[in-house]
């Protein structure tokens, strides 16, 4: 700070006003904003004039990749630790206290159940590398994706179905998808898209 | 406002107190630099829009089910479009008739494609929907009216039933385009079915016509 005596312009830029500024663009912006949520693979959905925006809770989330891997990702994290009992308890595996704590702080999940425990057991850094390698099977002789699907609702009735899926996929991931969940009688669900400009008439 | 001026012994005169005159100043780019990094860091790893969806209702497929139950399509009114692979849609109407190669037709997701054939065929509820569209725009109806109204029209008689058939090479986007298309033309009545192996054979016996005549099909 300046302690001239004399008289001296000082070329302190006033930054009282910048930082009004820039408070007012981070409230903004924490308000607005939703957290972008950590997906093991990357998915471009494709675009659609839909105008209904998804709901904030309760959303079942079924992400497809191109190469057609299923993963699952729930909101609550109670809900979480129920399906993987309930899961556990239908496919014969049960967990201990520190798997389970391990899942719950997982935001997506797709790991056949024979290798769950390998992997609840692995570090956090680990998890996220490998997880793109796995995937819920999804094909008729072992369908765990509608166990899980099936243990979700019954932990939580009020869940909304939404499929997330790439817009190179191809149509028979899709079609297995739809009739594991046709089969467990969920007819009504949502696919999410991103926004397309178009000159609707 | 950064400023604190604070003058000791106020009522002095200028004459010996320039040293007493402390000027506070704070100094605020520490502040702006951390609100800048914060912003950043927001703006990189929150996504501000939600992603749109659109419900669909499948069709249930319990055995309970029998085939009286099912609803019956006018074979007039039926419009069945099948997504192939590159991009590719078929469409024919009514029944398929598996002989002529030609009842298959190839359309396209272009605005001149399948929205086209749509709109010729769902032409009044189009021009109901577009009426109620500017009436709301008016305020002259409330949303609720206006919603209720549209799915009327939309269930109303004469409107076309569109059967929706992907092919394994079809990909999402495809049926999400075919299902966009729904959208835009106002097609209230339309449902997401699994191919038969009839359909595969209309695509195929199209397919290697096309291919003598040279009227490529892909």
């Amino acid at each position: 700070m300046s302690k001239a005596k004399v008289a001296r312009k000082s070329t302190l830029i006033d930054m009282t006003a910048m930082s009004d500024v820039t408070v007012l663009l981070l409230t903004f912006f924490m308000l607005t904003s939703t957290f972008v949520k950590k997906e093991p693979v990357q998915v471009t959905t494709p675009g659609s004039v839909s105008e209904i925006k998804i709901p904030d809770t309760n959303i079942l989330q079924i992400l497809i990749d191109p190469s057609g891997k299923v993963f699952l990702s729930l909101d609550k994290q109670e809900d979480m630790v129920n399906t993987l009992n309930a899961v556990g308890d239908t496919l014969g595996v049960t967990f201990t206290p520190a798997e389970l704590k391990n899942f719950k702080i997982q935001k997506t999940f797709g790991v056949p159940m024979k290798s769950m425990k390998a992997f609840l057991a692995l570090k956090a850094e680990k998890q996220d590398a490998i997880l793109k390698d796995y995937g819920i099977p999804t094909d008729s002789t072992d369908n765990q994706f509608k166990v899980w699907i099936k243990a979700a609702r019954a932990t939580n009735s009020e869940l909304r179905i939404a499929i997330k899926a790439d817009s190179k996929t191809p149509y028979k991931v899709i079609k297995d998808v739809m009739t594991s969940l046709q089969d467990l009688r969920e007819n009504r669900y949502n696919l999410i898209t991103s926004l397309k400009v178009e000159s609707a008439k | 406002m950064a400023e604190l001026q604070v003058k000791e012994g106020g009522g002095k005169k200028k004459g010996g107190s320039k040293q007493k005159k402390i000027s506070v100043h704070v100094d605020f780019t520490p502040m702006v630099d951390m609100n800048m990094l914060l912003i950043t860091f927001f703006m990189l790893c929150t996504s501000l829009s939600k992603p749109q969806t659109m419900e669909i209702n499948m069709p249930s497929n319990d055995p309970k089910v029998t085939q009286d139950d099912k609803v019956k399509v006018k074979a007039s009114e039926a419009i069945t479009l099948v997504l192939s692979g590159g991009d590719s849609i078929f469409y024919y109407t009514g029944l398929p008739d598996y002989k002529d190669y030609n009842s298959l037709k190839l359309s396209s997701y272009k605005p001149d494609g399948i929205r086209s054939l749509l709109m010729k065929r769902n032409a009044d509820a189009v021009a109901q929907i577009s009426v109620l569209k500017q009436k709301k725009l008016e305020l002259k109806i409330s949303s609720e009216d206006f919603k209720t109204q549209v799915s009327k029209i939309k269930e109303g008689k004469g409107t076309p039933v569109v059967i929706i058939k992907a092919s394994d090479r079809a990909t999402y986007k495809n049926l999400i385009d075919a299902l966009d298309e729904m959208q835009i033309c106002s097609v209230g009545k339309y449902v997401i079915d699994k191919i038969t192996p009839g359909e595969l054979f209309l695509l195929k016996n199209r397919e290697s016509k096309g291919a003598l005549s040279q009227n490529s099909a892909k």
